[in-house]
């Protein structure tokens, strides 16, 4: 069942044609995103900046009960 | 800190969100209809048994699938900004949406896995009808997988079901169905869902106007928009209800944003609606300019819509800002001060806990139980802060409108001439109904435009403005993933609608 299912898919994607292009275009995404984006320009920010939930959650409690000055 | 956040950094966070939004937008509402479309196409193949429906069904699957694939996980990037640009909004909110997010990931991913090979891999290898199945499958599952973030952004719109905690700095859930079926987010996931599957019928008929504009695939052209026409039609008319009763829920829920929508600073019972306008950009609240250059009016329309009453009270822009006692309405400086009141109470709680003074600790809690509703306004200095900015909401729901309003009676012309036999002959209709296509993709935007624009300055309506969700960082950071992003999505962008156009170019034959 198993080895039919595998066959499903690997049958599939080598009769594909426009779906190659297709394939090729989601896996440079994808490592756009999850390998560049993520990792050079979107840290999570209270992930990076605190070691745990109490620190985080001390954090955003400080941040909404300030009143902003600048605006 | 707040009193250090840099304003213009909120601005570029808010405009990077925008632009991924609005990329992410262009592919969802095509799946979400053209997977219905699909499911209809094929199953006409599976009752008639007519290989031509198998072709022109086939054919549309592939141009699905490019969308589809084009269009795969450019929303994780709005996870990414999230965590990184809106930290202090992420962490309040985790709470609530972060399960149910994750689930529906879960949820999309083992369907796609699944029915998306047996409907792409599995022609001539399963069951016609379990084929059909997985078909149907996908539509109610890709349908189904936009619901909790429909929900999410429902529940910003009109924050519901939960509780403020102060240890945990988080809305907590206090009724999951107060938050699933709270009245805006039911008609967000309505009017969003529906609009898609008007927009791909939109897609399929100026697609099929083309081919009959050049003489080719003319059975199959004929075919789809006979089904994609009919599948329009009552999508347009469902929009209809959804979009009254989106606009009356905002009336009832965001009245700010709908005087914004309207232009209607000074409130009026028997209001009229604004058909068409010219927004004065000069116009403040409280002033004594004009707000239109030159207006079209419809008498007592706008209460009838606000209120199902066209003689009842509409409130404007200068009742909700400065208040209007005759008609019981508290003004944004009023809010303000219970706001300020309200974030008070939150330190003297916390600085009670601190130093071990529960009583006083407790009964903050419990005074704040009253004051909650208002929290977000503490924030702003000024009750204008309160204004959405008017022009461009006025402008985004107008477009939305006058579009929707266009394409049912276009679709009705094009079904009437192809029930007639004539629609070939029709060349001004043809390309008319080319042109619904780009129209469409406008009409989706603005109604995205109007919906967040229109719920500024709030990140969660009336209790986090976007200048407190955001985090810590300096515009140039933001500024770089900004262009970044542009650069990628524009490549994106051509390169589905090369695709796309090749696949066209070909027709069903090749596929």
């Amino acid at each position: 069942m198993l080895i039919r299912i595998l066959h499903f898919y690997t049958d599939g994607f080598r009769s594909m044609k426009t779906g190659r292009k297709l394939w090729a275009i989601i896996f440079i995404k994808l490592f756009i995103m999850f390998a560049i984006l993520k990792v050079f320009f979107f840290p999570d920010y209270l992930q990076t900046n605190f070691s745990n939930d109490e620190e985080r959650a001390a954090h955003v409690f400080n941040n909404i009960t300030q009143l902003p000055r600048n605006k | 800190m707040v009193e250090q956040i840099d304003l213009t950094q909120v601005n570029w966070a808010r405009a990077q969100f925008a632009l991924t939004a609005m990329y992410h937008w262009i592919f969802v509402p095509l799946t979400l209809g053209l997977s219905f479309l699909v499911a209809f196409f094929e199953s006409i193949y599976v009752r008639t048994g007519n290989e031509e429906w198998k072709r022109l069904t086939k054919f549309w699957m592939t141009l699905f699938g490019i969308n589809f694939a084009i269009g795969v996980a450019t929303g994780i990037i709005m996870e990414f900004e999230f965590g990184t640009n809106w930290s202090n909004y992420s962490w309040m909110v985790g709470d609530i949406f972060g399960a149910p997010l994750a689930a529906e990931g879960i949820f999309a991913f083992f369907l796609e896995a699944t029915f998306f090979a047996v409907m792409f891999f599995g022609w001539n290898r399963v069951s016609k009808s379990f084929h059909l199945f997985s078909t149907w499958m996908v539509a109610v599952g890709s349908n189904l997988s936009a619901l909790w973030i429909l929900v999410a952004n429902g529940w910003m719109q009109f924050p519901t079901g939960m509780q403020f905690n102060p240890d945990t700095a988080r809305f907590e859930m206090q009724n999951f169905w107060e938050v699933l079926f709270s009245p805006v987010a039911i008609s967000k996931f309505t009017h969003a869902t529906s609009s898609g599957f008007l927009l791909a019928s939109l897609f399929v008929v100026g697609i099929s106007c083309w081919y009959l504009l050049q003489e080719r695939h003319q059975t199959m052209a004929k075919r789809s928009i006979i089904v994609a026409s009919v599948f329009g039609l009552l999508s347009a008319t469902y929009v209809g209800f959804t979009g009254d009763e989106a606009a009356y829920t905002v009336a009832q829920k965001q009245p700010m944003k709908l005087a914004a929508m309207e232009g209607l600073y000074d409130g009026q019972t028997s209001a009229p609606l604004v058909a068409a306008g010219l927004i004065n950009s000069a116009k403040l609240p409280g002033d004594n300019q004009q707000p239109f250059a030159m207006e079209i009016k419809i008498p007592g329309l706008l209460s009838l819509l606000a209120n199902r009453d066209p003689g009842s009270f509409v409130p404007g822009i200068n009742d909700l800002v400065f208040g209007n006692r005759q008609q019981h309405i508290i003004g944004a400086q009023e809010k303000i001060e219970k706001g300020k009141i309200a974030l008070e109470l939150l330190r003297t709680y916390k600085e009670s806990r601190k130093s071990g003074d529960q009583a006083i600790a407790d009964a903050s809690l419990k005074a704040f139980g009253d004051y909650q509703e208002n929290m977000g306004y503490g924030y702003l200095n000024s009750p204008s802060e309160a204004v959405p900015p008017v022009g461009i909401t006025f402008y985004a729901f107008h477009i939305m409108v006058v579009t929707g309003a266009i394409f049912p009676l276009v679709l009705l012309l094009i079904l009437y001439f192809q029930i007639r036999g004539t629609l070939a002959y029709q060349q001004w209709l043809l390309y008319l109904g080319m042109l619904c296509i780009p129209l469409g993709y406008v009409s989706q935007q603005a109604g995205w435009v109007l919906a967040e624009v229109g719920r500024q300055p709030w990140a969660i309506y009336g209790l986090l403005p976007v200048t407190v969700a955001n985090s810590n960082l300096t515009s140039g950071t933001v500024m770089t993933t900004f262009f970044l992003f542009l650069g990628i999505f524009t490549l994106l962008l051509i390169a589905e609608i090369s695709i796309l156009a090749k696949q066209i170019n070909i027709g069903p034959e090749e596929n």
